[in-house]
């Protein structure tokens, strides 16, 4: 189960066999994610949640996956199609694109380059490209203010999450997904980094589920006030690639919170560095605890307006970051980090 | 160069959307004529009558036991006071005196439905802020009343349990003890009520000083219930011009002074405290007795002007009829609260986000075919 490979050195067939395992990766976790959603939200509203279709309703998602796939593809007629029908695929790829870097165990991972935080900063930000599009193209006016918000939104939460994750990289001294999990086997860096590194997680997940466009901070397709936002003139797969990317977009988030914040793969009593496949369980653990999080925030809170979402994060967020970043690069020259 | 906006060539437009017929947050088919610049409503004008099924010309073809039937169809969240206010119109004109058994099962199923319709503005207030979970917890508790209801008088939401001269049969044996049971129970889920969303940081900042309607304001757009009172407006007809059982019961009237929407949503969650308050006084001592009295087949109304007021959930409903000593009355118009609290929604929404729209119009408790009838 190596997978960890230069991609140059290789020949095509394995890159598509990675390239398959991935997607399959992808569409698992997308339908998975989707079911945990809904079961997770019966449970906060005394509901039981899907219950028919399979055991427990594990099959739900995929028949209704198997729905969108069937379904007749309408659009409006004044749209420019072009990018109508570009838009999905921005957003589809982006998501898929920064799966790659993810270190799922120590062998597992398709690609480890040493800007790997950069590169996924980077990738996600190509999905609001796809949103705005989405929006624009559509010809609707609903849409157009759902896709204006989203720009507005990412652009800014973007400054946050980035900056949230460089005073990790203070800590590691790397942007390496890989060595930065290496540097956690002396205590995960929530714990290292102990202050700053406890306010850097709360900004990150504040910022993450910001970015992902979820309640509270659904403002792009805030449903009681522009029906169903930028992706509203969308049907069939189109729209599935939307709520696929918004549920992958949400993993990515909890993965980089992870391999970031809580050591990623790592175990306590080195557990997983002697048997390396068991890391994958580590990882999705600690991953589907924040994605849980991130679904606890959005079964309970309203919605902000859209501008206290902006003045959360200019006013407050950022400065706080700043500021943070300077703790941390004392912390850091000082010594004063926690090493077990 | 002349880099100023307004000298230059480029024009600006005002942006024009429709909320509705069909929107998520209109709860109905209301429809709203937005103006926006950006996200700044400019003006809101709202088009009715998706939903018009002339109810008034409707009662003027028909007796005065039907015309109960079509009051349900108006404010369905209160059609048992509904109910109560057009027999009590016909009552007062034939001068009938009901039993006080009547009277106190009256006020008691008022009471329980003005709290089921609270339940639910409270859920879809939730909902249309963005929290999704309230909707369920609200009718959680509205779906207990409900099946009071189903067991007294076989219908759950239009219950055409009045009829001029009483009740149409008695209540069943359980009512008490679910009653009871019920009270007990919504003690426990208002303060999970506050924990869930009125004390959350986010949904005060969505709802403190935003709407704001002054009570002069109020008074002259004619607004009542809760929507007046948040501002100040003491005005609640139950305390007023108590009716049925409403003056052996002593009840405060919730007020509130800031006219913001925090104020409209405090006063409801308060009126269901007080609710819950009349129930207690009087679902002990339901006096025994006939359950109606009787009436003639065909009503015949003396000649003359007829008018009885009540608190609906939503506030004030008057029923007003014009008879001219004929089965059928000659006009008959209802004063529907939801209408006039409708008028004043451009006058608290304008200058505010989309958002503040959204969450200023779920805070009147608007029900669409009240206001078209």
């Amino acid at each position: 189960m190596i997978l960890s490979i230069n991609i140059v050195e290789n020949d095509i067939f394995n890159m598509l066999l990675i390239a398959a395992i991935y997607l399959g990766i992808f569409s698992v976790a997308g339908l998975f994610l989707v079911l945990l959603e809904r079961k997770v939200a019966a449970w906060f509203q005394l509901r039981l949640g899907p219950n028919r279709v399979g055991p427990w309703g594990l099959l739900q998602t995929m028949a209704d996956a198997l729905k969108l796939v069937s379904k007749e593809l309408t659009g409006t007629i004044k749209a420019d199609k072009f990018l109508y029908n570009l838009a999905p695929y921005f957003v589809i790829i982006s998501s898929l694109m920064a799966l790659a870097v993810f270190p799922f165990t120590q062998e597992f991972q398709a690609f480890d380059i040493n800007i790997g935080i950069f590169f996924l900063i980077a990738i996600s930000s190509i999905g609001v490209i796809g949103i705005l599009l989405g929006g624009w193209a559509s010809n609707n006016k609903f849409a157009l203010i759902g896709a204006m918000r989203s720009g507005v939104q990412t652009i800014s939460y973007e400054l946050s999450v980035g900056l949230s994750l460089v005073t990790m990289v203070l800590l590691t001294g790397t942007l390496q997904l890989s060595e930065i999990i290496e540097v956690q086997k002396s205590g995960w860096l929530i714990v290292q980094g102990h202050i700053p590194a406890i306010i850097a997680f709360m900004i990150y997940m504040i910022a993450g589920t910001a970015e992902t466009n979820r309640a509270p901070f659904d403002m792009v397709e805030a449903e009681s006030e522009l029906g169903a936002g930028f992706h509203t003139e969308y049907s069939g797969m189109k729209f599935a690639y939307f709520f696929l990317a918004e549920f992958i977009n949400m993993f990515i988030i909890a993965a980089i919170g992870t391999t970031v914040f809580f050591g990623g793969w790592l175990s306590p009593f080195g557990i997983t560095e002697s048997i390396p496949w068991l890391g994958i369980f580590w990882f999705l653990g600690k991953t589907f605890a924040l994605v849980f999080l991130m679904m606890w925030f959005r079964w309970t809170f309203p919605r902000l307006r859209v501008d206290q979402l902006l003045t959360l994060e200019w006013k407050y967020l950022l400065p706080l970051n700043l500021l943070n970043i300077v703790l941390m690069a004392l912390i850091v020259w000082l010594g004063l980090t926690i090493q077990i | 160069m002349d880099t100023n906006i307004a000298n230059s060539n480029l024009k600006s437009e005002d942006y024009f959307i429709n909320m509705g017929p069909q929107h998520p947050a209109t709860h109905g088919v209301l429809r709203l004529l937005l103006t926006i610049d950006g996200e700044i409503i400019k003006k809101v004008e709202p088009d009715l009558g998706y939903i018009h099924r002339s109810i008034e010309k409707m009662s003027e073809r028909d007796s005065y036991q039907q015309i109960v039937h079509l009051t349900d169809r108006m404010d369905y969240l209160s059609s048992h006071i509904n109910n109560e206010a057009v027999c009590l119109t016909v009552e007062n004109a034939l001068e009938i005196e009901v039993p006080e058994r009547v009277k106190v099962i009256r006020t008691i199923i008022g009471e329980l439905t003005r709290i089921a319709s609270h339940c639910l503005w409270w859920g879809v207030m939730g909902m249309d802020v963005g929290a999704l979970t309230t909707y369920f917890y609200g009718f959680r508790d509205r779906e207990m009343i409900n099946d009071i209801f189903e067991e007294t008088c076989g219908a759950r939401l239009t219950m055409n349990y009045n009829i001029p001269g009483g009740l149409m049969f008695d209540i069943h044996p359980n009512f008490v003890k679910r009653t009871k049971e019920f009270v007990a129970h919504f003690k426990t889920k208002i303060p999970e009520y506050d924990k869930l969303l009125t004390g959350n940081v986010i949904f005060q900042k969505r709802m403190k000083g935003v709407g704001i309607l002054s009570k002069e304001d109020a008074i002259s757009f004619g607004a009542s219930g809760p929507v007046a009172r948040g501002s100040g407006y003491s005005c609640d007809v139950r305390k007023y011009y108590p009716y049925s059982a409403l003056d052996k019961v002593t009840f405060n009237e919730a007020l509130k002074t800031d006219g913001d929407s925090l104020a409209r949503y405090e006063v409801r969650i308060q009126e269901m405290w007080e609710s819950l308050s009349i129930i207690e006084q009087l679902i002990d001592n339901i006096p025994e007795g006939d359950y109606k009295v009787a009436t003639k087949a065909v009503i015949k109304l003396p000649k003359g002007e007829f008018y009885q007021k009540v608190e609906t959930a939503r506030g004030e409903l008057g029923v007003f009829i014009n008879s001219t000593g004929t089965k059928n009355p000659y006009r008959l118009k209802f004063r529907s609260p939801g209408f006039s609290n409708l008028s004043l929604l451009n006058h608290i929404a304008v200058g505010g986000k989309i958002g503040d729209l959204v969450a200023s119009m779920a805070t009147l408790d608007l029900v669409i075919p009240d206001i078209d009838r």
